[in-house]
């Protein structure tokens, strides 16, 4: 140790965990990209996004409905805030054990329970970023639309679509980092993803597994967010060329500040 | 439903458990959050770093940031210690943004007037802005609470006990009713100690009831 204080040897234990984990991580992505963590890390991004895409099916068109016509706020709310009491790991072994841990198929009844809890899971934030999108429009813009003679179908598909897509991207990358929590999660009834080194690495005591792991997973979660936040900035800069016609400059300073205020989205993880 | 009703004293132990792990992140996630928030609040460069810092953060899977936590703070990675910090982050982290919109939503003008009568920054702080933003934080906190009391069940995954103990036992002995329990044992502690925050709410803050129906006779 010699002049090296325990502050200098803990920094160095800290180091080395995070030097071994890189190594694992560079170790399991192969030399020539063959490793196994790829699969894991596919499996991880196919979860998340076919999950997201099924509750967005779900979520936007009944999201629109109740934004569109103003029904059904009440319930939109209850639903997305009994939802943020749901705990997202109960909730997969509840629909895995539902559908049966014995017998024929058994990955493909693992894989549906799981799948069920995470589309479960990323409902409330598009179906709120859908109707809250459309209600944060000024509501002088739809009588306008309508005073020119649209039809309902054409206020929703030309006004109401358009500018309520900040905040639909913000449910939708809400409901993303969700599931890639969760996801996390499912590992513990054996559907893979990066969550698998993590629960597996625990009993072999092997850190530098579920560290590098939970590097990935991390890594993984900031990337789709910046995806995400790339969206919206090009959202943001598109949109006023979709309008028809320009729009005083006072105008365009409400719905970017109600964009950035109603960023309260369920808890995630 | 034999399963639940024989065994309720296991379900609540394990609640209260529950209700002990999840107190402390909730509560000093808040206080910490709060003097965040009003910087965040009051100066355009902290702001971008406090909401930056507290995004990517609430962007962390739960099992993630307990593998990640232990070797940077050196605490034990199975242990209780682990948990709370990682809870105690996400509740600042979501908190921090709450308080920061809580402190821009008191009036300016309330502001101003406080500063001119002669209030000190302190005693502007503590009688006028943080009362005027009671609402919006409890608003947060709320979500914070709920947040908080679903996340401590992924504890069970290292080790530390509470109704997430239902879902791994559960799924080993193939009890479907034990994870059913589990799942409406957590949502309904959230529920209870979200219903108890608006309660407290409405107690510690009579104005935030009276004050909708206030603008709308001024506005009338």
């Amino acid at each position: 140790m010699g002049p090296k204080g325990p502050l200098a040897h803990a920094g160095g234990v800290v180091m080395t965990l995070f030097f071994d984990a890189f190594a694992w991580i560079l170790a399991n992505l192969g030399p020539a990209g063959e490793g196994e963590l790829w699969t894991r890390i596919g499996e991880h991004v196919l979860y998340s996004l076919v999950s997201v895409a099924i509750a967005a099916a779900i979520a936007i068109p009944a999201g629109y409905l109740i934004g569109h016509t103003g029904r059904g706020r009440e319930i939109a709310v209850a639903i997305s805030g009994a939802a943020r009491a749901l705990p997202s790991f109960g909730l997969i072994l509840f629909f895995v054990l539902l559908l049966g841990t014995f017998g024929v198929g058994l990955g493909v009844r693992v894989a549906a329970g799981s799948y069920i809890a995470f589309v479960i899971l990323a409902i409330p934030s598009i179906l709120a970023g859908a109707y809250a999108g459309l209600e944060a429009i000024d509501r002088s813009t739809i009588s306008a639309a309508r005073a020119i003679g649209m039809t309902e179908w054409q206020i929703l598909r030309k006004v109401e679509v358009p500018l309520g897509l900040p905040l639909l991207i913000g449910g939708l990358r809400s409901a993303t980092l969700q599931v890639v929590a969760t996801a996390t999660l499912a590992a513990y009834v054996n559907l893979g993803g990066l969550g698998f080194d993590i629960i597996q690495g625990l009993p072999l005591r092997r850190y530098d597994q579920m560290l590098g792991a939970a590097l990935l997973v991390v890594a993984l979660a900031f990337a789709l967010d910046a995806l995400f936040g790339l969206a919206a900035q090009i959202t943001e800069r598109v949109i006023p060329d979709g309008r028809s016609a320009p729009r005083p400059r006072q105008h365009r300073a409400g719905p970017k500040w109600s964009r950035a205020s109603s960023a309260g989205t369920p808890a995630h993880n | 439903m034999n399963w639940i009703v024989n065994n309720l004293g296991l379900i609540g132990e394990l609640t209260l458990e529950h209700l002990r792990l999840s107190v402390v992140p909730i509560v000093l996630g808040f206080v910490i959050a709060i003097p965040l928030g009003w910087v965040a609040w009051r100066y355009r460069v902290t702001r971008g770093l406090v909401l930056t810092v507290a995004g990517l953060l609430y962007t962390i899977p739960s099992l993630a940031l307990f593998v990640v936590l232990p070797p940077l703070l050196g605490i034990p990675f199975l242990s209780e210690l682990n948990v709370t910090i990682a809870l105690t982050l996400y509740a600042i982290a979501l908190m921090a943004r709450a308080a920061a919109d809580a402190f821009g939503s008191v009036d300016p003008g309330v502001r101003q007037s406080a500063t001119a009568v002669g209030y000190s920054a302190w005693r502007r702080f503590w009688e006028v802005e943080f009362p005027l933003a009671g609402p919006v934080l409890l608003a947060g906190l709320r979500v914070v609470a709920v947040g908080t009391i679903a996340l401590v069940t992924v504890g069970i995954l290292i080790g530390v006990e509470s109704l997430g103990y239902l879902f791994t036992n559960g799924l080993q002995r193939r009890i479907v009713e034990e994870v059913f329990a589990g799942v409406l044992a957590t949502a309904a502690l959230a529920l209870v100690v979200d219903g108890a925050l608006q309660l407290v709410g409405r107690a510690v803050m009579p104005w935030a009831r009276r004050a909708p129906s206030r603008t709308r006779a001024v506005s009338s």
